[in-house]
């Protein structure tokens, strides 16, 4: 479990966090969701050590990570997995050893282990056949899987998604989703997934945060979305036609049955 | 203000070698990636070293003949102010100036795009140390072949003086060659190498820094790829001055 407590963060005088706090569950995909610009990055950045923020605390299972000394903080980091939101994987190393890249740093496996264990991530995100190419000769969603199998390779306890869907065609998106949210069940991680894309909230939003210009407005379920009372909210979850259209059925009809429709049962 | 902000920035570059000079995560790592640093920035760079030296030290064997012209002046001068130009400033300096272009560029926009891509932060957040794992290799890869390159430069420019001399007859070769073997100081060698360690060490760290603290897109990466050259030669050119002051008193 993660915990954030009064994280404020100004870059240049200006604020971009103020005073956020929110508990992030074991186990479940955890959503920071909200609009461009609105601190999600930020708050990720923070809550991982990219950023260090101004005032408050970042707990790892109580622990306060900005008061780890190098050690304690390089531990952590080695229970950490993040898929960034261009990948982020490296261009001078084929697909198999950018998934070896974190055994090779952290572990006293052999070469054939390393290859063992990158091969069995690779095929948990069903990839297969492209060990031996470069980043850039792969496509976008084959990148973020990669990238996911990249993140999952030292058998992270937390993960951290980055706005994962940005780029990704609307099919290869729920792919990525669902690969995201399994894996969470999976290994009982804690996932943080920084996101503005509905689709995404609606099918794996265990535990909602939404942030909105540097504010904590709302935390809930993807269930209660539909039935919050928040403007802000409202304006950014429903701004397209399509969720008016759906929020006015779910709210017609039954909540229950629209998520057991969505979600094929 | 432009003080202060230069301080500034000399603070960030020092604190960016500390981390820079720690013991590698590991070591086997730090090994493989030295090797391809030295294949990258130092044989990748023997060919243009090569060339223009080759063509400098013909220009001023044509110079120096040209301009000495005189039946006061012995001929075999025009050998020993070529070998004396090549070796004190040309090999050293001036390669250095040039390789800041190459490899400086070349270092900058490398670690300046995996800067704006989130590789640097991928690798920070798996642990490792980034400025240690991406710059010392370059560092001391340039450092230690950087002697290399400037032995090379001294012998394709004399090399470059020889052929200009048996292919225009300006000065016979025989008397070129007994310039270059008149009054000859091997310490000028060595004054020279030690100047190029100095040279190599700024245009590999200069240029990481400013990679290293790239920040926005393609239009950053383009500016810090700039400002490293600039402020390399720069560096360059001040330390020159130093170094002669310091070396050939």
């Amino acid at each position: 479990m993660i915990e954030v407590k009064n994280i404020v963060k100004s870059f240049e005088g200006k604020t971009i966090l103020h005073d956020i706090s929110a508990t992030f569950y074991a186990g479940k995909t955890n959503l920071i969701i909200g609009q461009s610009g609105s601190g999600k990055t930020v708050l990720m950045k923070s809550i991982v050590g990219l950023i260090r923020p101004e005032s408050g605390q970042v707990l790892y299972n109580g622990k306060d990570l900005l008061k780890m000394n190098s050690s304690e903080v390089r531990t952590l980091r080695s229970e950490i997995g993040m898929l960034f939101q261009g990948s982020a994987l490296f261009d001078s190393l084929t697909v198999l050893e950018n998934v070896m890249f974190p055994l090779k740093m952290f572990t006293r496996q052999s070469m054939v282990e390393r290859v063992k264990r990158a091969e069995f991530c690779l095929e948990r995100v069903n990839i297969k056949g492209v060990n031996n190419l470069y980043p850039s000769e792969i496509s976008g969603g084959m990148q973020k899987r990669v990238a996911i199998a990249r993140a999952i390779a030292l058998n992270p306890k937390y993960l951290f998604c980055d706005e994962p869907n940005s780029g990704l065609d609307p099919r290869t998106s729920i792919v990525i989703d669902e690969l995201v949210s399994d894996i969470t069940k999976e290994y009982n991680m804690t996932t943080i997934i920084n996101t503005h894309d509905m689709n995404s909230v609606m099918g794996i939003g265990e535990n909602i945060v939404f942030l909105n210009k540097g504010h904590k407005e709302w935390v809930g379920t993807k269930e209660e979305i539909f039935t919050a009372k928040n403007e802000a909210l409202d304006d950014f979850v429903f701004a397209s036609n399509l969720f008016k259209m759906v929020k006015k059925y779910v709210v017609k009809e039954n909540l229950e049955s629209f998520f057991d429709n969505k979600s094929g049962k | 203000m432009i003080l202060t902000k230069s301080l500034e920035k000399f603070g960030d570059y020092v604190m960016l070698m500390t981390r820079v000079f720690s013991a590698p995560d590991r070591w086997s790592e730090f090994f493989r990636r030295y090797i391809a640093e030295v294949y990258k920035l130092g044989i990748d760079s023997i060919a243009i070293v090569v060339t223009i030296s080759l063509f400098i030290g013909a220009v001023i064997t044509i110079q120096v003949s040209l301009n000495i012209m005189s039946p006061l002046i012995p001929a075999y001068t025009v050998g020993l102010v070529t070998r004396d130009t090549l070796i004190l400033e040309f090999s050293s300096s001036i390669m250095s100036l040039i390789l800041a272009g190459k490899i400086g560029s070349n270092i900058a926009s490398e670690i300046g795009t995996m800067r704006v891509t989130e590789q640097i932060d991928a690798l920070d957040i798996m642990g490792v140390n980034s400025a240690n794992y991406l710059i010392l290799p370059k560092i001391i890869a340039l450092v230690t072949f950087i002697p290399v390159l400037v032995v090379f430069s001294m012998f394709t420019g004399l090399m470059g003086g020889y052929l200009i001399a048996s292919f225009t007859g300006m000065i016979s070769t025989a008397k070129y060659i007994y310039g270059l073997q008149s009054f000859f100081v091997e310490y000028y060698i060595w004054y020279s190498i030690i100047k190029s360690f100095f040279f190599a060490f700024v245009i590999s760290s200069v240029a990481s820094y400013y990679g290293y603290n790239a920040r926005g897109g393609a239009l950053e990466v383009g500016k810090a790829s700039t400002d490293s050259v600039v402020v390399s030669s720069v560096m360059i050119l001040l330390l020159d001055v130093l170094l002669t002051n310091l070396l050939l008193q």
